[in-house]
């Protein structure tokens, strides 16, 4: 509970690159919200995330910064993959930690 | 620890800091020592403008300039004059432009809660310029600034902004420009916003002007100074369309005007630097390569056979000094995936033939010409000092700013 996705991810032993650390100054940690109900129970990026998203490559219209988005109770069953240009396979079935 | 720490101190890696390729240690001989050599050192020069008056002094590189406030050791000795004008020109309007524009704008006080070198901070507190112009060749669709660095700037307190609502009429192509481009609509909304506000706003402590279809056409030199900036003799431009790229390009009108300056910051992009041994493109600044394989020629036309064994090249070096993070770490592994596929189908024939001596071959090189190598733990000794010092002044940390204090501290 409270880590965000991008912390979740390395925890997790999965290769989600986080550059600049979750400080909003990169746009690495780009992931793709599967499910529209669960990207609209997310609070809407801010204009920093915004600024961020921009640069992405393969942006959608579900797509947000893994270091911004932080696991809560709603979130349960939230799957997020990762955009299909990196190297990565997509994350799928992953659950924020039960507080 | 971060990534980079991380990485660094694996066991399959070893730093050496303060080993210079070419003076240090020559291509050729890491080739002999490696089976692979990756270059990966980036754009370290300045692309020119080519025109009169660009050997003045009170024009620098924007890149030289920041290196002068980051604390590069190559930087120290810029000494760039902030007190006898009140007005910097920065051509170009990227991001590194923004950047500088933003240092020379910025309270000193906040300025002096960061890591900003000590030398840059005194000369700024010093400066008399109140005002910054950022001068592009074409207009604010085709500005290549990201929003991250256009809002910071614009939230600078006290600052009035100048843009001129003509400049942000837009033509039938811009708006096809801006149509699937997130990135330049964000930059237009910001700056359109700018415009209106900067409107209705009095006075300001500061100015900072955006100048949109202006290109340089030659410096002015003082009367009173022989030798010494005076300002920029500008084109006004029109943008016409490149039939095959369907890009907008600028073009001069004939008609000019001066903008009075005796800073001049050169904000165009940077350049590679060659090394002996391999080819260099003198006209893209960077190493002819083919996904990252060094090519024996300039122009080789992807023709496998004429690569360079077991040289590689990633990020700015292999694509010119443009792109994100993400973009040079999608660069980097396609680089990855060349060398590995070369050494799957045999493509580096000397792995298979022969041992190379590595770490210990190129230690043993370095100890014999007295190269004082800093490893990976002697930078930590810098880090934590500069970070002790820090500590005591409220800033993340106090730089070393000299080659000098940087080994005294890392070596002892």
């Amino acid at each position: 509970m409270g880590m965000s996705m991008l912390e979740a991810a390395h925890e997790n032993g999965i290769d989600l690159e986080g550059a600049c650390e979750g400080s909003l100054a990169c746009s690495t940690c780009h992931l793709i919200v599967m499910d529209v109900d669960y990207y609209n129970k997310l609070d809407d990026p801010t204009d920093e995330e915004n600024d961020m998203l921009d640069l992405a490559f393969g942006l959608t219209e579900t797509s947000r910064l893994g270091c911004q988005v932080v696991a809560a109770p709603e979130l349960d069953g939230i799957r997020v993959a990762l955009p299909p240009a990196t190297r990565n396979f997509a994350v799928d079935g992953y659950k924020p930690k039960p507080h | 620890m971060n990534q980079y720490g991380r990485v660094a101190k694996n066991d399959r890696c070893s730093f050496f800091g303060n080993v210079s390729l070419g003076s240090s240690v020559s291509l050729s001989e890491l080739r002999e020592l490696y089976h692979v050599v990756i270059l990966a050192y980036g754009a370290e020069s300045d692309r020119n403008l080519g025109i009169n008056g660009e050997d003045l002094s009170g024009i620098h590189s924007a890149r030289e300039f920041v290196w002068w406030y980051n604390g590069h050791p190559d930087g120290h000795d810029l000494a760039p004059d902030l007190q006898s004008s009140d007005t910097a020109v920065i051509l170009g309007q990227g991001n590194v432009a923004l950047d500088v524009a933003r240092i020379l704008l910025r309270p000193t006080a906040e300025l002096s809660r960061t890591d900003i070198s000590s030398h840059a901070l005194a000369a700024l507190e010093k400066s008399s310029i109140k005002k910054v112009y950022l001068v592009g060749r074409r207009g604010p669709v085709q500005a290549a600034c990201t929003a991250k660095e256009l809002r910071e700037i614009l939230g600078i307190k006290d600052l009035h902004v100048h843009i001129q609502e003509a400049d942000l009429v837009k033509t039938p192509i811009d708006e096809e420009e801006l149509k699937n481009n997130r990135i330049k609509r964000r930059i237009y909304d910001l700056l359109s916003k700018a415009a209106t506000e900067s409107s209705k706003q009095t006075t300001g402590q500061q100015e900072l002007h955006f100048v949109f279809f202006r290109k340089p056409h030659s410096f002015l030199e003082s009367d009173n100074k022989r030798g010494l900036v005076a300002g920029v003799h500008l084109e006004k431009t029109i943008l016409k369309e490149d039939e095959d790229t369907r890009k907008q390009f600028a073009v001069g009108t004939g008609q000019f005007e001066d903008l009075e300056s005796g800073l001049v910051l050169k904000s165009i992009g940077y350049k590679s630097v060659p090394v002996d041994g391999i080819p260099f493109d003198y006209n893209k600044g960077i190493i002819p390569n083919v996904g990252g394989r060094v090519l024996s020629h300039t122009s080789s036309g992807g023709d496998l056979a004429a690569v360079e064994e077991g040289v590689y090249v990633s990020g700015w070096l292999k694509r010119g000094p443009t792109g994100i993070i993400a973009t040079n770490l999608y660069c980097a592994e396609e680089t990855i995936a060349s060398i590995s596929e070369d050494i799957e189908n045999g493509r580096l024939g000397s792995l298979c033939r022969q041992t190379k001596p590595g770490r210990e071959g190129l230690g043993r090189l370095l100890d014999r010409r007295n190269v004082k190598v800093i490893p990976f733990s002697a930078w930590e000794k810098i880090d934590a000092e500069e970070t002790r010092l820090g500590i005591l002044k409220n800033k993340p940390r106090v730089k070393f700013t000299t080659w000098e204090d940087l080994l005294q501290v890392a070596l002892h």
